[in-house]
């Protein structure tokens, strides 16, 4: 009853913009972006700003969908959702004053049967648009850092 | 004629090479995070022994590769090859040998006008733990292994004073890529008595026991395909009349393909059977799968 309830109340305040599904309820909390954020302007500056971390995500989200390897886990899953809240995660990270509004990574990755080698590609894609953006090696890899703990969650053994 | 040998050896590993298109799936592993040869024939730096495993493949699947590497120095020509299998990314089995012409020094120490010292490394590592790239900046990958020895060349390394003609290393090594300085970390423990990497035999006159030798390098990622960095390797001093020294190089490592690795280092490896200052250019070919 009282989950019930909950329910309806997440479902009634999540954003929801008319092409996204609608999706389980759950509990939205920036921790759930899985990293703590950068100090400082620095590399939200590095990616471009806010626009130019949309078209990293953008072209990150394109190239994952049209993946020859990987292609087939991303098909199926809200397009339209996955690049508001990546973008929301991304932004988060890299101290671009939003707030992070999707599932924790174990939750949002979870009987997707994703391997290391999966994820490896997702970071090759994610270094080529980083790198279309003109965001630098070093920088690229500062990013990375925040997100290559998150791995244990994302891969399944 | 050896580097001709030595060329065409390498026109084949190329050969051989799968041909990559950017869209083929081939192993999962991210450039240049299954390191290069060494030496001996593990994966590793140019002379020193790392925790990564050989080949593209990942806890998924079954990787393997190739190498050739020539070490010119102002007194000898080196020169190694072998082959690799990385099992899950778990294991690594391998397989080198050493070919160690001692061209005009082969004269004056008495064994013949380039003779050439023969070495066999079989090797076997065991990843333990940890991850190079993801997981906790603060946990290396670590790995422990063997390294059997066996010269080819026995008499040669008795008549300098080794005791025996071959020999078991026993390795335990940590590396780490940190992520947030792009710096590439690793440190290796080992447990040897080989001379001069086993070439010259193992113990000798002013010491026959097992001793911690330790080799590290750092390095530092400049972009997905290319690495810059060095190496330190310290290094036991068993013979009396051949003095041993400490083994140092700066390399620079460049993934032409996500199957071919060049490398190229500057080299310093001291002194060798009598001949001081053997600082000379190391060149490696690697194809992985």
């Amino acid at each position: 009853m009282l989950l019930t309830t909950f329910a309806i109340i997440a479902l009634q305040t999540a954003p929801a913009p008319a092409a996204e599904e609608p999706v389980d309820p759950y509990e939205m909390k920036d921790s759930n972006a899985g990293a703590t954020p950068f100090a400082g302007t620095g590399m939200l500056e590095e990616f471009g700003g806010q626009d130019g971390l949309r078209r990293i995500v953008n072209r990150f989200v394109d190239a994952n969908f049209a993946d020859n390897s990987i292609g087939e886990i991303f098909a199926g899953h809200d397009q339209v959702r996955l690049r508001r809240v990546l973008f929301e995660q991304f932004c988060y990270i890299l101290n671009g004053g939003c707030s992070y509004t999707g599932r924790d990574m174990k939750g949002a990755h979870r009987d997707m049967g994703v391997q290391h080698a999966d994820m490896n590609r997702l970071v090759e894609n994610l270094q080529r648009a980083m790198a279309a953006e003109g965001v630098s090696f070093a920088a690229q890899n500062r990013f990375l850092a925040k997100l290559a703990p998150m791995k244990r969650d994302v891969v399944e053994r | 004629m050896y580097f001709t040998k030595i060329l065409a050896f390498t026109a084949v590993i190329l050969a051989a090479a799968p041909v990559t298109a950017e869209d083929l799936r081939s192993g999962g592993k991210l450039m240049l995070t299954n390191g290069v040869t060494s030496i001996e024939g593990s994966s590793g730096g140019g002379i020193s022994t790392w925790a990564l495993i050989a080949g593209n493949e990942t806890s998924n699947g079954i990787g393997g590769s190739v190498h050739v590497s020539v070490i010119a120095l102002p007194d000898y020509d080196w020169q190694s090859h072998g082959a690799a299998i990385g099992l899950f990314d778990k294991v690594e089995l391998s397989y080198a040998r050493q070919n160690f012409n001692t061209r005009d020094i082969g004269a004056a120490l008495g064994i013949g006008q380039d003779y050439v010292l023969r070495q066999d490394v079989f090797g076997a590592k065991l990843r333990l733990l940890g991850d190079a790239v993801y997981g906790s900046p603060w946990v290396p990958q670590v790995a422990v292994g063997v390294q059997h020895k066996r010269t080819l060349d026995g008499w040669v390394a008795k008549a300098v004073g080794a005791k025996e003609t071959d020999g078991t290393d026993f390795y335990v090594a940590a590396s780490k890529l940190s992520l947030s300085t792009s710096i590439l970390m690793g440190a290796t423990a080992r447990l040897t008595k080989a001379n001069q990497n086993g070439l010259l035999g193992f113990g000798g006159d002013k010491n026959d026991d097992y001793a911690v030798q330790f080799e590290g390098t750092l390095g530092y990622q400049l972009s997905r395909c290319f690495v810059v960095g060095g190496e330190y390797r310290t290094k036991p001093d068993n013979l009396g009349v051949a003095r041993e020294d400490d083994w140092f190089d700066l390399y620079a490592a460049y993934a032409i393909t996500k199957n071919v690795t060049a490398t190229a280092a500057y080299v310093d490896l001291g002194s060798i059977a009598t001949v001081p200052k053997q600082r000379g250019a190391f060149f490696s070919l690697q194809a992985s799968f």
